[in-house]
């Protein structure tokens, strides 16, 4: 049989320093990005047109994107799609200035197929797909994506606090909102587009690494009763060990997915596949370093019954930051993996 | 052994019942009939897997009240008129299954599987309803002038008996040898036309079997028959079919070519129950003008019929003119539903005020893209299942293989619930389905880790196998239903493509329950039954 990580034995938390450091840098070149280019938002959520244009031979951008400025679509952006003679224009409404709104979209699409006849010529593409999004239901989805981020969020805290104790919640819920503001963050780097289906992705990710923590606090609640002797730091770091194999696995099985996908699937499921990728790794580490270490901080601030009092840190732990209890004498720790009966 | 025959009948259950709901059906569908140009119905077998728009490629489109020339008080009545307008018209669109039908209060979805040309199929929505009244022909003009036509047709060779001049019969038609001796072996033959069409009950209304309908209508548009369809008659066909006993008939109308008055001149329509005679009325008012044309027009055609025509569309059965009619009149439906009458109040508002409708969302998606991404879908789904299945069996070994064995259930259950609920496959689904075959086994990586961890504490197998399920169900629970949760939001707040992901999100973790607890359980079982001197276990 083969087993991997079988009766790991890491520090994990020792490194939850390291950890937040690493994070805080990612989420800090994130806002920069977000700062300076902001999010590549599809469509969907701007209102505009966008038109993928497969041409029947290889036409470089720079004649297509002269064109386009010739037909007076000085915003309209052009990217090869996938192959070298796809192509994906959009033209987001905030960049087609001086249209009104209900003719606009009508006509972008007429002016991009007169810019597509001079340069590509006419009879020598075909319009695979149109989009066109008017600005108030540009506007109504953006309230959407957003109502269904915070809902989900509700949702998720309200099964959390019946299923765990506040505490926990607590933790996962940060550790969560962590995995949002990471995955963002990444997007931004990744200049991916924002879409329906981008958000969709998020939420995903926001499922899937709860997930991994409630698997992770379950073992932890269940280790709380089963090594009464041990402090909540041991307890963290025997119960990531545990579920060590099973996350190895799972993320394994997962990402094998996403990879094909991101490799398979084509261009308009790539962006869902990036950020699944990412969302996973995040997921994973945040159920580690961000919800593990979070949960210590708050049973040491407010402690509850599972925690021995604010024994949260044992002999094996750095000397507490300001700890508000005074120091106790380090219980003689028992070998984490002690094969004690259960109860 | 009891137990297990319990669990396997019930697994053969689900297992029969989601092949059963996955096998080709007959659908009958609506396709343009290629020789004629126009609709017909067919029925094909597919896979009951409805593929959404972004597969198969097609139009979606919203659309809403313009308001740009001005303020329409009403637009949740606007657009219920603009619906009815737009359903008339189904037929024109050169596509299978359309679908219309209000979202929220005042916007219209249309999506049109399959359509080719985009512009066509907006022009056809966008363009302005047209109502009219029309006197049917109460002369019976049209049904004396049959014979001629039959003898016409025979003549340009159009046989009786089969049912559409084929192509080739066209081609032969020229021969004039052929023609005679056909028009003579013909001769007493029942009429081409005559012989399709059953005299209705009012005075030029006759009735034709659905399955005719196109026939007719391809016979009534040839050059020799409409050029002796009676002068001043026009020929239009009902907007709906009637059945009669088992059979399903399609009304034909012969009215009056001028309209006695148009949806200009209507101001207003309700629909009501009369509260004396219990009867389902429609009552409208017409403006001035249009009262003084039509007391006119009443009171030359007391005791005739009068077709309601929406868009060349005979909306209802014609109703009788019982006496001059001013401003203010009303039509009897007598003991049909108020629903009836409701529609056709609709329909008469649709032709008087006519809803301008404007595109607030276009989405085109040609086929040629939809087959791609279901070509790409289903590779990355392969590999992504084989990755999977050597992850698997490779770290599990026997126990990775049942899990493996379960996984193609789950793939079963999977597409079964989406048949068997109605769901659309959209592409974004189609990612879900992927990503969530990677989650299902999730469940079973708890399981075996749990039951290896119970051998490692020194537990016998049978009692290992035990506590590995019941420990690691807690786990799988909390972890599914926070997954489904987030789900089921995105099912609620989102739209169309995004849906689809939902759902196959939220039935890929319910197969995945059934499947990775339940049957994997099962084939423990019998894994266990079967090898009971076994003392290490394949994990």
């Amino acid at each position: 049989m083969i087993r991997l990580f079988a009766n790991a034995n890491y520090d994990f938390i020792k490194w939850r320093k390291f950890a937040f450091m690493l994070t805080g840098l990612i989420m800090l070149v994130g806002a920069g990005f977000l700062a300076t280019r902001g999010l590549n938002y599809s469509i969907e959520f701007t209102g505009g047109t966008l038109m993928q244009v497969e041409a029947h031979k290889q036409v470089p951008t720079g004649e297509i994107r002269q064109a386009l400025d010739a037909v007076g679509l000085n915003g309209a952006e052009i990217q090869t799609f996938g192959s070298d003679t796809s192509f994906v224009i959009r033209a987001r409404l905030a960049h087609s200035a001086g249209q009104t709104e209900a003719t606009s979209s009508q006509a972008v699409a007429t002016a991009v197929g007169r810019a597509l006849d001079q340069s590509v010529g006419a009879g020598q593409y075909t319009v695979v797909r149109t989009e066109a999004v008017g600005p108030k239901v540009g506007r109504e989805l953006q309230g959407k994506a957003f109502l269904a981020i915070l809902l989900s969020f509700l949702v998720t805290l309200i099964y959390l606090a019946i299923r765990f104790e506040w505490r926990f919640g607590l933790a996962a819920v940060i550790a969560t909102a962590h995995d949002v503001v990471a995955t963002i963050a990444f997007i931004s780097v990744m200049h991916l587009e924002v879409s329906l289906i981008v958000v969709g992705a998020i939420l995903t990710v926001v499922g899937y690494s709860l997930n991994d923590t409630i698997i992770i606090f379950d073992r932890v609640r269940e280790n709380l009763h089963k090594y009464r002797r041990q402090n909540l730091y041991e307890i963290l770091n025997l119960s990531i060990n545990e579920t060590l194999p099973r996350s190895v696995l799972t993320h394994g099985t997962t990402i094998a997915t996403t990879l094909s996908m991101l490799i398979l699937a084509g261009e308009v499921i790539r962006p869902f596949a990036w950020v699944m990728t990412f969302g996973i790794f995040t997921g994973t580490f945040s159920s580690i370093y961000i919800a593990a270490p979070i949960l210590i901080w708050i049973e040491k601030r407010w402690p509850g019954e599972d925690a021995r009092g604010a024994r949260v840190f044992g002999s094996r732990a750095p000397t507490p930051v300001a700890a508000p209890t005074p120091p106790r004498p380090p219980a003689p720790p028992p070998p984490p993996r002690a094969p004690q009966p259960a109860r | 052994m009891e137990k297990i025959r319990r669990r396997l009948i019930l697994i053969g259950i689900l297992v029969a019942a989601s092949i059963l709901s996955l096998l080709p059906r007959n659908v009958t569908q609506r396709v343009v009939d290629p020789t004629t140009g126009r609709m017909k119905d067919t029925t094909m077998r597919r896979l009951p897997i409805n593929l959404g728009l972004d597969l198969q490629g097609g139009i979606h489109l919203a659309l809403e009240v313009d308001e740009s020339k001005g303020p329409i008080p009403d637009c949740a009545d606007a657009i219920q008129r603009a619906e009815r307008v737009v359903r008339t018209r189904i037929d024109e669109f050169g596509t299978t299954e359309p679908v219309v039908q209000i979202q929220g209060r005042c916007r219209l979805i249309v999506e049109l599987a399959g359509e080719k040309d985009p512009a066509r199929a907006k022009s056809v929505i966008q363009r302005t309803a047209f109502l009219e009244f029309r006197i049917t022909d109460m002369k019976n003009l049209f049904r004396d002038a049959l014979p001629q036509i039959d003898a016409a047709l025979r003549k340009a060779g159009v046989k009786s008996r089969t049912a559409a001049p084929s192509a080739v019969a066209q081609l032969f038609g020229g021969d004039t040898s052929k023609a005679a001796r056909d028009s003579a072996a013909e001769a007493n033959a029942p009429g081409v036309l005559s012989s399709l069409l059953f005299q209705g009950q009012v005075p030029g209304e006759f009735l034709v079997p659905e399955e005719q309908w196109p026939v007719v209508d391809s016979l009534l548009q040839r050059p020799e028959v409409r050029s002796l369809i009676p002068r001043g008659l026009d020929l239009r066909w009902g907007a709906q079919s009637e059945s009669r006993g088992a059979r399903s008939y399609r009304p034909l109308y012969a009215v009056e070519s001028r309209p006695i008055i148009t949806g200009e001149e209507l101001v207003k329509a309700v629909a009501r129950r009369d509260q004396q005679t219990n009867q389902s009325i429609v009552a409208f008012q017409l403006s001035r003008r249009g009262a003084r044309i039509f007391s006119q027009e009443t009171a030359r055609h007391i005791g005739d019929y009068m077709a309601i025509i929406l868009d060349s569309r005979v909306q209802g059965q014609p109703p009788v003119i019982r006496s001059q009619i001013g401003a203010n009149g009303q039509i009897e439906l007598g003991t049909k539903p108020l629903q009836e009458a409701s529609d056709l109040a609709l329909v008469l508002r649709a032709g008087a005020l006519p809803a301008p409708l404007t595109i607030v969302e276009e989405r085109t998606i040609g086929p040629s893209l939809g087959a791609d991404s279901i070509r790409d879908g289903v590779r990355a789904g392969v590999v992504g299942v084989v990755l999977v299945l050597v992850i698997m069996i490779g770290y599990y070994r026997m126990s990775g293989a049942l899990a493996v064995a379960a996984l193609t259930l789950y793939v079963l259950f999977t597409l079964a619930g989406l048949a068997a609920f109605g769901f659309t496959l959209t592409l974004p689904g189609l990612a879900g389905f992927v990503l969530s075959i990677g989650i299902a086994v999730d469940a079973n990586v708890l399981i075996f880790e749990r039951i290896r961890e119970e051998l490692v504490h020194g537990k016998s197998l049978r009692l290992a196998v035990d506590e590995g399920f019941k420990h690691a169900m807690n786990a799988i629970i909390d972890s599914n239903v926070s997954t489904a949760l987030t789900a089921f939001i995105l099912y609620l707040v989102g739209t169309g493509p995004v849906q689809g992901f939902a759902i196959t999100l939220i039935i890929g973790i319910a197969a995945s329950m059934i499947s990775a607890i339940s049957v994997v359980k099962t084939l423990f079982l019998i894994w266990l039954y079967r090898r009971p001197t076994m003392t290490t276990l394949s994990i």
